[in-house]
């Protein structure tokens, strides 16, 4: 039985990428949702990314995108939390997303894209819903 | 103990790192068993040198959390950093930034950082920040930082933690006087102006020297006051060698470490104590009879209180 269980997600921004509100914006909503978020701030390496959510047994990783090489970036920190031998976490996506590389993510083992403009409780209820 | 946490003990001997966050995260969340896999690990822990950093919110803990880190890491040192951040009292959610700070170091071998939040904590640490040192202890970490939240004066319970204690200060936060009041001034180990590139660091550290010189208590130690610029990293290498210096120092005192052991057990009493009274005085219909009584003026709650600890003590 989980005492106090809290859903832990991190929220990192992939790569060379200096738009950072939308990352915070969810951030700061998601922590008044009740999450702890764990924010880790712009530029980062899949490797650096990877080793937090493990070192942080985050349930939850959002990654914020916006400079279109959200298809690579991705896949990288997919294959970094592979090769670290990480735990199933919930992954999901968010920023400047064309509606086409929606389906490919699915396949990727991506769980949900949400798009600017999504309300955060939106964001929040995914997450409840599919954390165990 | 049930199995999951049954495979984090053993990983955590193994030196899995996805081990040790699974148990922290069993710990802190205070999961059914966890405190039969804190007596697993305990033999195993007491080597690590635990550092406690604390200070106001903003003085550059976490960079220079960072900077620690990186300079024992070039001794040769694995090191374990717990950084604890606020949580809302209001929606229980929490921001854990102090990451940022230490980005890059974080991904470093030797290096495990872990962000907790207060939980409604007071005193500076979460509840289980003090079981997490162990656990990063019995992992092997050589040297453990713990950075508490921005603290104002009073919360010191950091000092129960760690062996040794730095209190972050830096310029333009009040004058002289504030640096004599009571509570996290007295509880350092070594004192360290930050962001002493700013103007009026030197006052800073000629009004923390003056507080110091006052101190009636004769025979305690001279308390080093550096000044350090974490961002650049100027002082930092002064600032590694005093703390060897000074855990040297405070190795031969067996006192404190003693005063630590007891003060946790009183601790650990007090928490099993107050769950044990509400296991047995929630929705208890006595304690419902003697409020009556209250009510109507015929009895007082102190003598309620001294009825139930006489019968309990019995």
């Amino acid at each position: 039985m989980e005492q106090g269980k809290k859903v832990r997600v991190l929220v990192a921004k992939p790569g060379l990428d200096g738009h950072e509100r939308g990352a915070r914006v969810v951030a700061y909503g998601l922590r008044d949702l009740g999450f702890e978020v764990i924010y880790t701030g712009l530029r980062q390496s899949a490797d650096i990314i990877a080793k937090a959510a493990i070192q942080e047994d985050v349930d939850v990783i959002g990654l914020s995108i916006l400079s279109g090489a959200h298809m690579t970036l991705t896949r990288k920190v997919l294959d970094k939390l592979k090769e670290q031998d990480a735990r199933d976490v919930l992954m999901l996506i968010g920023g400047v997303i064309p509606d086409e590389d929606v389906p490919k993510w699915k396949e990727m083992g991506v769980s949900g894209v949400f798009t600017s403009g999504t309300p955060i409780k939106e964001i929040g209820d995914f997450i409840n819903s599919n954390i165990s | 103990m049930d199995n999951e946490l049954e495979n984090l003990v053993n990983g955590i001997a193994d030196g899995s790192v996805r081990s040790l966050a699974g148990m922290i995260t069993c710990v802190e969340n205070r999961t059914t068993g966890w405190l039969e896999a804190m007596k697993k690990i305990y033999s195993k822990t007491g080597h690590a040198r635990v550092i406690g950093i604390t200070g106001p919110p903003g003085a550059g803990k976490s960079t220079l959390t960072d900077r620690l880190t990186r300079t024992l890491l070039d001794k040769g040192l694995s090191v374990g950093v717990i950084a604890v951040d606020p949580s809302s009292p209001f929606s229980g959610g929490a921001l854990l930034g102090d990451r940022l700070r230490m980005k890059d170091v974080s991904a470093l071998e030797g290096v495990f950082v872990r962000s907790m939040a207060t939980r409604g904590a007071l005193g500076g640490l979460s509840l289980a920040a003090r079981d997490v040192v162990k656990i990063m202890d019995a992992f092997g970490k050589d040297f453990i930082l713990v950075e508490t939240v921005g603290v104002g004066q009073d919360e010191i319970e950091v000092v129960k933690t760690a062996d040794l204690v730095m209190v972050v200060c830096v310029p333009g936060m009040g004058d002289g006087i504030q640096a004599i009041k009571a509570g996290i001034m007295e509880i350092a180990d070594i004192f360290v102006v930050n962001k002493a590139d700013i103007e009026g660091a030197d006052s800073v550290v000629k009004d923390i020297q003056a507080m110091l010189s006052m101190s009636t208590d004769k025979g305690k130690k001279t308390i080093q006051v550096l000044k350090t610029v974490a961002t650049s990293g100027d002082g930092i290498t002064e600032l590694v060698d005093t703390l060897f210096q000074e855990l040297e120092a405070t190795k031969k005192k067996a006192g404190r470490q003693r005063d630590r052991i007891k003060e946790e057990i009183i601790g650990l009493l007090e928490r099993e104590v107050s769950r044990l009274i509400h296991k047995r005085l929630d929705h208890n219909d006595k304690l419902d009879v003697s409020v009556d009584k209250i009510l109507a003026r015929e009895c007082d709650p102190y003598s309620v209180v001294q009825e139930i600890t006489d019968d309990y003590i019995k």
